[in-house]
């Protein structure tokens, strides 16, 4: 067969794709099997906690009672439009399941994907083009150990947290927004949303959100370790990581709604 | 000490080792010289494990290194302390943390012992009270001199220096000389010696080794360099722009 036939660059391209997958995968691979294996790197797993989770509460605090306030507005004006009047006091279960299923894990996701699967892109892509890495290793260190597996790690706890406390401050503003501004009956909003919220909502989003913390670790790590050419390159995984990060945040959202039980009961 | 055989590098299509032979003998120093990008960095860097060759074997103290596993590596890795082109220094940490991450993590010395050493290593590379500065803060040559004592910090066998004199003052890099030649005298450290700088090059030679093509095409000692006929290493050593090397 001519291999002249083939059209070359979609070869090209599809065998890319299949290399980075790879190396997607090694880096998985090696990473969740150095979080069993000593010596763990606890002043970097501490630094990165506060880093990822601490440093992260302005800007989730922001997207939560934002995203709060504007759910909350456009469930009332649905229940206002659709059922009538004196009806809005019934949207707070779908508010609360809304934000704490769907909403608040997602933003809480995207918001730190930008904020810090950039910086750890950036980080170690520096550190790679710098040398640091392979000055790593030649001071017995190993660079998975020492730079991936305490930022998988922290990421995988923090993201849990940060959508916690985005859903208690997000599910506050849409109370904000419906009871105190819209004058909605408080007794039966709330009586409503104990009713029909479960427990399983909450937990859900949370499951979804260390799955998120993962993602966005591993593709801000992998893209820093594959940074080079300078400056530009680093630049150049910095955006990659923001891209991919969120577009696969969004499909593995998607799966895991599929997947976990709309509910326990 | 380290034996190289037949090794083979590419990236790509670009084949940048083909087929290096070379025997560095202890307590030796070996320098390589060669142009810019002819492999010199790549070379060193599979001594340490860094690199793995597409072929080819390496032996250190006996050691077959390129099929080892990650633990057994370490301690080869152990025996090296390697001073990167452009210091590589840790921009998270002070001057003292990077000379002691070493230090930390091949020894169980003492937080006090570990603040002598780092305080020794940076006298002997003529750097004093600027263990607590950032290396944003320190000129390019002070970075040099800093990598320099974080390789030589935990006393390793095999210094490997990668460039060590350019981008400092040729006071201060006549001064690295020494330092090379005095590990080598005082400790019996093996050094292996990258560098253009023939002055450095006659200065601390045991043996010099030219790389053209992914090959070691001359070896001896600084004298019988000088005396070659060997047209390539003589327009290389005389650093003339006519002659037999293209692509320069």
């Amino acid at each position: 067969m001519n291999l002249k036939m083939w059209p070359q660059p979609r070869l090209s391209l599809i065998s890319l794709f299949f290399e980075q997958l790879g190396e997607l995968g090694l880096l998985t691979f090696k990473s969740l099997r150095n979080i069993f294996r000593r010596p763990w790197e606890k002043k970097i797993l501490v630094a990165q906690l506060e880093e990822i989770g601490v440093r992260s509460l302005p800007v989730v605090s922001l997207t939560a009672a934002f995203g709060g306030l504007v759910f909350g507005l456009q469930t009332y004006v649905g229940f206002h439009r659709y059922i009538g009047p004196g009806s809005e006091a019934y949207g707070g279960p779908i508010i609360s399941l809304g934000l704490s299923k769907e909403l608040i894990p997602i933003l809480v996701g995207l918001m730190v994907t930008g904020r810090v699967g950039s910086a750890m892109a950036a980080e170690i892509g520096t550190m790679k083009i710098t040398e640091q890495i392979d000055a790593l290793f030649s001071l017995g260190a190993d660079p998975n150990r020492y730079l991936v597996v305490p930022r998988l790690l922290a990421c995988f706890l923090m993201l849990p947290c940060l959508t916690l406390y985005g859903d208690i401050i997000g599910i506050a503003a849409g109370y904000v927004y419906n009871v105190i501004l819209m004058g909605v009956n408080r007794v039966i909003y709330l009586n409503n949303t104990l009713l029909y919220l479960e427990l399983w909502d909450v937990v859900s989003g949370l499951i979804k959100a260390a799955f998120f913390g993962i993602v966005i670790a591993l593709i801000g790590c992998w893209q820093g370790l594959r940074a080079e050419g300078g400056a530009e390159g680093v630049g150049r995984s910095t955006t990659r990581t923001v891209v991919i990060a969120s577009i696969s945040i969004l499909i593995v959202n998607f799966f895991l709604s599929k997947v976990l039980p709309a509910t326990l009961k | 000490m380290i034996k190289i055989i037949d090794l083979h590098k590419s990236f790509g299509s670009t084949k940048v080792l083909q087929g290096v032979n070379l025997e560095i003998k202890r307590g030796e120093t070996m320098v390589i010289i060669g142009q810019s990008g002819s492999g010199k960095s790549v070379l060193i860097k599979h001594l340490i494990g860094l690199l793995k060759p597409d072929k080819g074997e390496i032996y250190v103290d006996g050691v077959e290194v390129t099929h080892l596993k990650e633990n057994e590596l370490r301690q080869i890795t152990r025996k090296f302390g390697l001073l990167f082109q452009g210091g590589a220094l840790f921009d998270s940490m002070t001057v003292a943390q990077n000379i002691a991450f070493g230090l930390t993590r091949y020894t169980n010395y003492s937080s006090q012992k570990i603040e002598q050493i780092v305080k020794a290593s940076l006298a002997k590379v003529g750097l004093q009270g600027v263990e607590n500065l950032m290396p944003y803060e320190l000129s390019g040559g002070m970075k040099k001199r800093v990598g320099l004592a974080r390789a030589i910090a935990y006393n390793p066998e095999i210094i490997l220096y990668d460039e060590p004199s350019t981008g400092i003052d040729p006071i201060r890099a006549d001064a690295i000389n020494e330092l090379i030649n005095v590990m080598k005298k005082k400790l019996q450290v093996t050094s292996v010696v990258i560098t253009h700088d023939m002055i450095s090059a006659y200065k601390v030679a045991d043996r010099i080794a030219m790389l053209y093509q992914g090959k070691i095409i001359e070896i001896g000692t600084p004298e019988e360099i000088k005396r070659t006929k060997n047209p390539v290493v003589r327009q290389f050593i005389h650093g003339e722009a006519e002659g037999p090397i293209e692509n320069w």
